[in-house]
């Protein structure tokens, strides 16, 4: 009698099922402790990809301006340096040198006044934050060195911005114990206002910070005339106040669009400056710059020359170890473009911002507080928002795919509320027209619905003076609800739905 | 008459890159080219500079990773355009950095209940998140001291001398006093004793280091934690302790689970690790886990109207990208605790191969622990005829970077030479290795001794034979003909010319 053998069964079965079939990803995943068990690899990427679709999709989100997308020789480029960490100076001489390259380029691009044979003095950091935090350190330092070598009190600290400044400066003056001396925005102005700062500036002002790039409203502080009533004030007290540009968003747009702005280090007061290289320099999130003047501007005692791993490597940031991808990335965006690419981008963006805002202006509803110089943003504001908010139309914008954020101004004018959108590289003029034509559907759309006013005495915390509530009587959170889902209801029936 | 018409300048497309003028001209270094290049163009002279930089793997002087699955490849280049702060665009992101922070909470023994989430947040590395542990501790000692009407003016912080330097930044930044337990030869890490010794009423924590960068010992931090707690109830000064695990976060829970070090010592607040060391990711993450809400005084933390929604954030940077929090999840689940355990051992045992490998040539002394991180740090028994630093120069001739460098004070005399083991130094490199360093040993052998007086930048003199000074030029013939004899001898013998690339 043959014995029929039995077919064994494989060591691991796992690799017969496909993914979806086999048990790690029927089984509920790990939340808050590791697991004990391995998994393969596949089921791995599958679980995790799968959840990560339901994040936003980057390119639509009009929220940010940080890149969403770069060429893919770039993408080689960044995979094959993935597992460089930067702060190996000595092992990786070609990166840092590419590093080295890049602060040359920016700091000429900012008119630094660097001899033919000098060096500029700057670092890459992980982002504007990081950038601001170092400049901010070597201000406070050499303010510090100074009062003390003038017997003084050099306890309390200060530094001017306006109150559009974003969070960033905030965090250094709270962790690095400075105190933040806020320049209040006014009805029409929204950025810092240089008279108001200069009358701020006291014995214990370690700098003036100016913004190139509003993040509110994209608009470009007057650095000249704060550099000249700054300089008067500084000649009437003796106190030499420096200033410090915050060009985050505007570093990379202002040399190319505007050449003739005066705002960068041709300005004698101006000692440092910061760019985020991954908003308008093109870059994925993770780079930054700042470019100081000179060599005096950066007090030596906050230079580290370390013996780490067997060489000597001077270092001036907060992070170290780090990824190389984008600082070689920022290069290739530099030889590659060059001058005249960067030009015809900012150009192209501002056209897109031009068309969007027409076409915003056309619907009629808008009041349109972004300026045409600055960066290419459109920030609206309704003309009437007594029945609807400009946060009721950015969640009904995600509906149809869109990321708009909503947001009130800083003091003094936080009754004004403004929706805003980015413009990008990667947005296209097919897509700025898509937007204006659901921008359009919203409003005609919000026009049915009834104004949920005392949901919006709920929700929306940041509107004050909502002077329409007293005469409206409250109803219940149940009542209300059904109304709305009663207007839903006739909503659909009536019509389809929109895009995705 | 026909006209001819050349080709267009500027259709580079049809030329090869190799033959394209724009390879041919230098690149700029300094300022922004004027026009732009094609992207090919680009990539191209990218790609070329870089080959001469070192070779990742090869780096044996980092703890950093520097390979992962290409699964997670994938996994990293689609999240590349997210930044990681745009937490209400990301949600699922941001989701994944919170049950990271959980997960390894839970590793780390943080006393949370069921449903209670952990205190932590991702970083952009092991400096960031020790900067952010130091201002908490900074932050609560001077409300507990103003509360008491006490001045607030000098804080300090105790650690050890063979502390990284990311601590010294912190000090120097963050205007806090460091006030260092010196080393002694033989015993190269902070002594919890002399430690506890220093602690004063502005101690505002004392720093012990869980797998030192010099030799990756573990700090007792049991010993730490009774003798701080008895030196507490004498003075009423309840000074913590935070954990610098960054190396050695992600081993001792694998391969030491016995070892009490974490949050099961009561005076533990805060620890940090690197997710890019032992943690198995590229270069750009790491974490830092308090205690519990208490540890992280509420001020710190910023709750901003961010691009239109509340978002509560305590970092020093802001902008930055997702890959490596995604990638940290990704292998929290793919390896689990068993792939981790398995992987550390993995080290381990590779790491006994090559010191086993580097005992038996006879000329070495072991200064590293078996027990620790996976790494070798050795010194020669002999430093009369040539020394580490040399050894590391010509390993470089076989492609291997492996580091020299003198002890802190006050051991400045004795050098090393550090092999870091990471998840891909297999078995068959530390056999290769340890054939290399044999070699470079033997080859230094022939060498007349101690021709050039110079040496690498040194903290403080090493306490050796002093040869007297020859001329450059001198120096350099001598070499010369040294190498000369060499190379004729080999080609005598048939032996192989060139060692690995």
């Amino acid at each position: 009698m043959a014995l029929s053998p039995r077919v064994r069964e494989p060591e691991n079965r796992e690799q017969l099922c496909c993914t979806f079939a086999s048990r790690y990803v029927r089984d509920s995943v790990p939340k808050f402790t590791m697991p004990e068990k391995s998994i393969p690899k596949d089921a791995a990427y599958q679980i995790i990809n799968d959840e990560l679709m339901l994040d936003g999709a980057p390119r639509l989100n009009l929220a940010s301006f940080v890149t969403t997308w770069m060429e893919p020789e770039v993408d080689k480029l960044i995979m094959a340096s993935l597992n460089k960490n930067y702060v190996d100076m000595d092992e990786y001489p070609v990166t840092t040198e590419l590093q080295n390259r890049c602060v040359n380029m920016i700091a000429h691009l900012f008119n630094a006044p660097i001899g033919e044979d000098e060096t500029a003095v700057g670092v890459g950091t992980v982002g504007s934050s990081e950038a601001i935090m170092l400049a901010g350190l070597a201000f406070k330092r050499k303010w510090q060195i100074k009062r003390k070598s003038e017997g003084k009190p050099y306890d309390k600290p200060n530094i001017v911005t306006g109150a559009n400044v974003q969070v960033c400066w905030e965090k250094f003056a709270r962790y690095f114990e400075v105190e933040l001396k806020e320049v209040k925005l006014s009805e029409g102005c929204y950025v810092m206002d240089p008279k108001k700062a200069v009358e701020l500036v006291d014995e214990n002002t370690i700098c003036v910070a100016a913004i190139l790039g509003s993040t509110l409203t994209g608009e470009f502080e007057d650095v000249k005339l704060l550099n000249e009533l700054l300089t008067e004030k500084n000649k009437e007290t003796g106190w030499d106040t420096p200033i410090h540009v915050d060009a985050a968003s505007g570093g990379f747009i202002a040399p190319f669009l505007s050449p003739d702005l005066v705002w960068d280090f041709r300005l004698p007061l101006v000692k440092s400056i910061n760019v985020s290289g991954h908003k308008y320099g093109l870059v994925y999130p993770g780079v930054g710059w700042v470019v100081w003047r000179s060599k005096d501007d950066l007090p030596d005692d906050l230079v580290f020359h370390i013996n780490y791993l067997g060489t000597d490597q001077p270092t001036f940031t907060l992070n170290f170890s780090k990824g190389s991808s984008q600082i070689i990335a920022q290069y290739y965006q530099f030889i590659r473009l060059g001058f005249e690419g960067y030009k015809n981008i900012m150009e192209n963006c501002m056209e897109n911002a031009r068309i969007l805002k027409e076409g915003i202006e056309r619907t009629g509803r808008f009041n349109i507080l972004s300026k045409d110089v600055g960066v290419p943003v459109v920030a609206m504001s309704l003309k009437d928002s007594s029945q609807h908010t400009v946060f009721e139309i950015s969640d009904h914008l995600r509906r149809f795919g869109w990321i708009v954020p909503a947001y009130s101004m800083p003091p003094d004018v936080q009754h004004v509320a403004v929706l805003r959108v980015v413009i990008r590289e990667d947005f296209s003029r097919s897509l700025a027209e898509r937007l204006m034509s659901d921008i359009e559907k919203v409003v005609q759309l919000l026009d049915i619905l009834p104004s949920p006013l005392p949901l919006k005495a709920a929700n929306v915390s940041t509107i004050a003076n909502d002077s329409d509530h007293h005469h409206k009587v409250k109803k219940s959170e149940m009542e209300i609800q059904a109304e709305v889902l009663e207007f839903w209801k006739r909503l659909v029936d009536g019509r389809r739905t929109g895009a995705c | 008459m026909v006209l001819s018409k050349t080709s267009s300048q500027t259709d580079v497309s049809v030329h090869s890159t190799f033959a394209s003028r724009y390879v041919r001209a230098s690149l700029p270094r300094f300022k922004m080219p004027e026009e732009s290049i094609p992207k090919e163009a680009a990539f191209q002279i990218i790609n070329d500079e870089l080959m001469l930089d070192g070779n990742p793997r090869l780096n044996l002087a980092s703890f950093v990773t520097t390979w992962m699955e290409p699964e997670c490849d994938k996994l990293i280049m689609s999240a590349i355009n997210k930044n990681y702060v745009d937490m209400d665009e990301y949600p699922v992101t941001t989701e994944l950095q919170n049950r990271c922070v959980n997960m390894i909470a839970h590793l780390f023994n943080a006393p949370l209940g069921d449903s209670e989430t952990a205190v932590g947040v991702g970083t952009v590395g092991s400096s960031e998140a020790i900067m952010l542990a130091g201002l908490a501790f900074k932050r609560r000692w001077q409300n507990k001291r103003r509360a008491e009407g006490k001045p607030i003016d000098k804080p300090n912080i105790v650690t050890g001398a063979n502390v990284q330097v990311c601590w010294e930044k912190f000090a120097r930044y963050f205007e806090v006093e460091l006030k260092e337990v010196k080393l002694r030869d033989g015993y190269y890490v902070m002594d919890p004793e002399k430690a506890v010794e220093m602690v004063d009423e502005n101690t505002i924590c004392v720093a012990a280091i869980l797998g030192s960068t010099l030799n990756g010992e573990f700090e007792d931090v049991k010993l730490l934690n009774d003798l701080l707690t008895k030196k507490n109830s004498e003075t009423g000064w309840d000074t913590p302790i935070h954990v610098d695990a960054a190396s050695g976060g992600f081993i001792a829970p694998f391969i030491y689970p016995e070892l009490e070090w974490d949050f099961r010592l009561p005076l533990v607040k805060s620890i940090n690790v690197s997710g890019h060391k032992y943690g198995l990711v590229y270069a750009g993450i790491g974490w830092v886990i308090w205690r519990s809400k208490e540890d992280l005084p509420e001020e710190l933390i910023f709750h901003i109207n961010y691009l239109g929604a509340d978002q509560p954030t305590f970092t020093l940077n802001f902008s930055k990208g997702s890959s490596q929090v995604i990638a940290q999840y990704y292998q929290l689940i793919r390896l689990g605790y068993e792939g981790y355990r398995n992987v550390m051992e993995n080290c381990r045992d590779n790491m006994i191969v090559l010191k086993d490998g580097l005992e038996k040539t006879g000329r070495f002394n072991i200064v590293s622990k078996d027990d620790g991180v996976p790494l070798v740090a050795f010194s020669l028994k002999d430093n009369h005829s040539f020394n580490e630093f040399q050894i590391s120069d010509l390993l470089r001739r076989f492609g291997w970077i492996v580091p020299a460098y003198t002890m802190p004070p006050d051991a400045q005399h004795v050098t090393v030479l550090r092999v870091v083991i990471r998840e891909d130094f297999s078995r068959t490199l530390a056999e290769r290795l340890v054939l290399d360093i044999q070699k470079v040993v033997h080859e230094l052998e022939l060498l007349p001794p101690r021709a050039v007086a110079e040496q690498h930048n040194e903290v403080g003199t090493n306490g050796r034979v002093v040869v007297c000074k020859k001329s450059e030029l001198e120096t350099q013939r001598e070499i010369t003909d040294v190498w000369k004899k060499f190379v004729s001898m080999r080609k005598k013998n048939n032996e192989k010319m060139s060692g690995v690339c």
